[in-house]
């Protein structure tokens, strides 16, 4: 199975909600869209499903063009934020009305209703009705009647947003070794980076309508090819600071470090520096570290990591370091950074080295 | 998306069909003996616009349509405070639920016609409950056959009887869609009820209430039967409303031409006034 | 501003409760003192928002007493209690413009017009709103309307207490970072205790200085972050707090020694009593690979950024361990081994040893 979108843009009213994007999604494992809310995630979603037409270009499975198909003609499977399940029906038989309304043999629907329940921990459940069960698992139904479908696209709408921080991750871990070996096209929106990584895959980065970079997810995020994708891609949210590149040195305020590697063949300008919160640690983590000393505004602390927001001139910085520090409001702390931890990019966004688009 | 669209059609035809049979079809014969005289014996002959300047100068449509608009705007200004009113002081949980939907929609299942008979029995001066106890127990005289203001009351109050359940119903479904948390965050602030009231409830009514008062317009705008069965538009012409002044014409003359052309005019009102309102609530909505 | 106690709170919904099931809140006994920052953590159902619902009088419990500082506020009114609430969804007046939001319930206090328009500026400023005052709240973003609901509990100077109940449900994590750190600020500057309600262990570790974990209705450990994630009392607490929660994993004591499938596990310090259902809690940051270790196959392992998430099996069991650095194949054998200072035992889910000083 394959699923692309080739050059579509969905336009509402005077609204661009879809810029002009082709993408070929990968046809196993978990295809993420990482987006902020009103990024086009959704959209996306709707078009890719049927719900909504496309103002301009094609949504492609398997090589046939089915952009004004129905969505009960296209073999897909969706499972909304919300748990929608019939709320007069068993359990059982919500999971067994897909399978009803294709006129599938009893025996048949019998046999995959208590599969598809068995892997998703539902058989405990099957003779309850849905307003009985907890949220996890009304979710888990919604997700048992997408499975068991066996659709060839499975597009999951922010599926984790309406559940406990515990199920969540408890639901997350499962779903890799539910959906992955099933053969189907798995599209899945979230807001949340740490989601896309822990999902892994391949992400889309969504923003304002554009896919602003397509790959595999550890690798994009190691690797953004620009601000935008670096943004993105963050959680918590990127440091970045204006910076000029003089000879062999890259100048910040009163900051100055040697440049590396690559970066050597670029010519004396300005670019933007980005990087990341958990490169910035209260110790030195290489043996070359740029010093930051700056006054800690506030710190959190969260479990196995401590976040100090300081501030150096009138620039605010994150930290986010394994362990425990205590920090004091007011001090002046000392931080570092690795510069071979940063990215650089051209003012305009770009990154400064130009990277060919992955897939 | 062609296969699509054509499938659509189809669904849509029976409707469109009782739509043309219903509305489009006599609505055409309208316009068509708006413009036309007879004398009977299916003889037209062709008036142009004639009717319509004539009715519009004339000073018996003058006297209902400024009867009409006055009962409107009556029942209006009495039915949607005392609907709010009544559905804020509802309970909004427990059995007192139903029961008080139940209580509120009972008017609202009584044929219109019905509706007449009633008050009007209801309202005789020797036999009729309300009649006898205006004359004989209070000694008020009270006789809406002979009294116009008596005859205006009289339909004022059968119209709020009948019509402010829907008000009720309407503004109710709007105030429970309210989540608690907005109650809550209003006590912590301190809001007095009538701040709850101004700030909470009245905005979140608001399209609901909208969708309300466009009702009641059309409806009281329209309004026949009942005023018809209980007055038949007198004592004099005191209560004779447009549809009643239009069927008077139409059936009691049998002046087909003018009849037409004054239901023209009385359509275009409705119409006029009813767009401008939506178009007024929804402008303010942005 | 005052100090709140609650003295032995229970609540049932139930208009005859009678056996310890009907009660959602079961003898929960918390002091917070004037200028906090506290947390209340617990999955959907734990009885959080009860609790929370007892403190603002929204609800009046069962049985106990509430006070504020000395006085006995059980059964006062939310008005009468100066305390504030921020809700789960923005809880916007509509028609009103940003500025007639933040000046309501001074407004409804009678003060003066011109000492209004000083502390909504003052307060619109904290909060970033100042160049929307005069919007229309209606046409704001989620983010923007729940600085709003902020703004109307911030602005009061007399409230005893602010509480948030999981404020930042409908905003996307990147503005949830910037409103949290926003929080923190505010609370710096504002001394006023506030009380934050919410099942993600991010929010109330980040934000409070004291969390209470619930679950049932019952309080299962009150502490600061660092404590509750380094030394959970209950395993309760360790499965909750923890991205993924702590390792919790079978095990036999004999002789004062634990064993995990037979291996010889070294504690935190001695055994305090033996008999009993016994665990053994280890977090997966305080696991790593070795070569003198307890065996195990790589099952699956996810490159989450900063470091990399392994999901291991032994026997069965599932041991996840986080390392730096690139993840193994799965598949791969590799052997665990145990910090054994993070290393507990617990028996009937309660903390079972000791720790050396």
């Amino acid at each position: 199975m394959s699923l692309e979108l080739k050059n579509v843009t969905k336009v509402v009213g005077v609204e661009t909600h879809i810029y002009q994007t082709t993408i070929k999604f990968k046809p196993s494992g978990f295809n993420v869209l990482l987006g902020a809310t009103n990024a086009g995630k959704s959209t996306l979603i709707k078009l890719l499903a049927g719900f909504e037409k496309p103002t301009s270009g094609q949504v492609i499975f398997d090589g046939n063009d089915v952009t004004g198909i129905n969505p009960q003609k296209r073999n897909i499977s969706l499972v909304h934020q919300f748990f929608i399940n019939y709320p007069h029906m068993t359990v059982y038989d919500n999971i067994a009305s897909p399978l009803r309304v294709a006129r599938i043999a009893q025996s048949e629907i019998h046999k995959r209703v208590h599969e598809t329940a068995e892997l998703l921990q539902l058989e405990k459940f099957l003779e309850r009705r849905p307003p009985e069960l907890s949220g996890g698992q009304q979710q888990r139904t919604a997700l048992a009647r997408a499975i068991v479908k066996q659709s060839k696209v499975i597009l999951l709408d922010e599926p984790l947003a309406n559940l406990d921080y515990k199920l969540r991750e408890e639901l997350r871990e499962q779903l890799p070794n539910i959906l992955e070996q099933r053969g189907t096209v798995v599209i899945y929106a979230t807001t949340e980076p740490t989601e896309a990584l822990l999902l892994g895959g391949s992400t889309a980065l969504l923003h304002e309508g554009r896919v602003v970079q397509f790959g595999p997810t550890s690798k994009i995020y190691h690797a953004p090819n620009n601000l935008i994708a670096s943004r993105v891609f963050s959680d918590p949210p990127i440091n970045f600071a204006l910076v000029s590149k003089c000879g062999d040195y890259i100048q910040l305020d009163d900051l100055v470090w040697p440049i590396t590697g690559s970066l050597n063949s670029l010519k004396d300008d300005r670019y933007i520096v980005a990087i990341r919160p958990h490169h910035i640690t209260p110790n030195r983590m290489a043996e070359f570290c740029v010093s930051l000393k700056g006054k800690v505004q506030i710190t959190e602390l969260s479990g196995s990591e401590s976040i100090a927001h300081f501030t150096l001139g009138d620039r605010s910085w994150v930290s986010q370091a394994p362990g425990i520090h205590q920090y004091s409001v007011g001090e002046e702390y000392e931080f570092f950074f690795d510069p071979e931890q940063c990215f650089y990019f051209h003012e305009s966004g770009s990154h400064v080295i130009e990277e060919v688009a992955d897939g | 998306m062609k296969t699509q669209n054509q499938r659509a059609w189809i669904f849509v035809l029976p409707v469109l069909l009782l739509v043309a049979f219903n509305a489009l079809i006599p609505l055409m014969t309208v316009i068509n003996y708006s413009v036309q005289e007879t004398f009977g014996n299916n003889q037209f002959f062709w008036a142009g616009l004639r009717w319509f300047e004539d009715i519009l100068r004339s000073e018996r449509f003058h006297a209902a349509l400024g009867r009409q608009v006055l009962f409107t705007i009556t029942i209006l200004l009495i039915e949607i405070p005392l609907g709010v009113i009544i559905a804020l002081s509802m309970p909004r949980q427990g059995i007192g639920v139903s029961l008080c939907l139940v209580l509120m929609a009972l008017p609202l299942l009584i044929p219109w016609n019905v509706v007449g008979a009633m008050w009007n029995i209801f309202t005789l001066p020797q036999i009729g409950l309300l009649g006898w106890v205006m004359n004989s127990l209070l000694g008020i005289s009270y006789n809406m056959t002979v009294s116009p203001v008596a005859a205006w009351i009289t339909i004022i109050v059968m119209d709020v009887w009948h019509w402010t359940s829907l008000v009720v119903l309407l503004a109710y479904a709007g105030l429970i869609s309210i989540p608690e948390a907005y109650y809550q965050a209003a006590r912590i602030d301190g809001a007095s009820n009538w701040a709850v009231f101004r700030y909470i409830q009245l905005p979140k009514m608001k399209k609901v209430l909208t969708i309300a008062i466009l009702l009641r317009f059309m409806d009281s705008f329209n309004i026949y039967t009942e005023p018809f069965v209980l007055t038949g538009g007198g004592p004099g012409n005191s209560t004779t409303l447009l549809s009643i002044d239009l069927v008077k014409v139409a059936l009691g003359q049998f002046d087909l031409g003018p009849a037409a052309a004054m239901s023209l005019i009385y359509f275009v009102i409705t119409l006029a006034v009813s767009w401008l309102f939506y178009t007024l609530m929804a402008k303010d909505e942005q | 501003m005052a100090r709140v106690t609650l003295d032995n709170i229970s609540h049932s919904y139930h208009a005859n409760p009678s056996r310890d099931a009907d009660y959602v809140l079961k003898n929960i006994n918390l002091s917070w003192i004037d200028g906090g920052a506290y947390a209340l953590l617990g999955p959907s159902g734990c009885g959080k928002s009860t609790l929370l619902n007892i403190v603002s009088g929204l609800l009046i419990p069962t049985k106990g007493q509430v006070r504020f500082d000395e006085n006995d506020v059980t059964r006062f009114p939310p008005e009468q209690r100066n305390i504030a609430q921020v809700f789960q969804f923005p809880v916007i007046y509509d028609t009103l413009t940003v500025f007639d939001n933040l000046a309501f319930p001074l407004r409804n206090l009678g003060l003066p017009e011109n000492s209004i328009l000083k502390r909504v500026t003052e307060i619109a400023t904290m909060l970033e709103l100042e160049s929307d005052l005069s919007r229309r709240s209606a046409s704001l973003a989620a983010d923007k309307k729940q600085k709003i609901s902020m703004g109307r509990g911030l602005v009061r100077e007399d409230v005893n207490i602010i509480m948030f109940d999981e404020p930042l449900t409908v905003i996307d994590p990147e503005l949830k970072w910037k409103l949290r750190s926003k929080l923190k600020e505010l609370h710096q500057e504002i001394k006023v205790t506030m009380v934050y309600v919410t099942h993600d262990q991010t929010e109330a570790l980040t934000f409070a200085d004291q969390v209470v974990v619930m679950q049932d209705g019952e309080v299962i450990q009150v502490g600061k972050p660092e404590d509750l994630f380094e030394r959970p009392l209950h395993t309760f607490v360790g499965h909750f707090i923890g991205s993924p929660g702590m390792n919790i994993l079978p095990c036999d004591v004999k002789d004062n020694i634990a064993l995990f499938f037979g291996y010889k596990l070294q504690l935190e310090g001695p055994i305090l009593k033996s008999t009993g259902h016994c665990e053994i809690g280890i977090r997966p940051e305080f696991i790593r690979f070795g070569t003198e270790g307890i065996p195990a196959i790589v099952q699956r392992a996810s490159d989450i950024g900063q470091h990399t998430l392994v999901q291991t099996v032994v026997n069965n069991i599932t041991v996840n361990v986080i390392i730096k650095g690139p993840p193994p194949d799965p598949g791969a054998e590799v052997q665990l081994c145990f910090d054994p200072a993070k290393t507990r035992l617990y028996i009937d889910r309660r903390i079972a040893t000791e720790r050396l000083q």
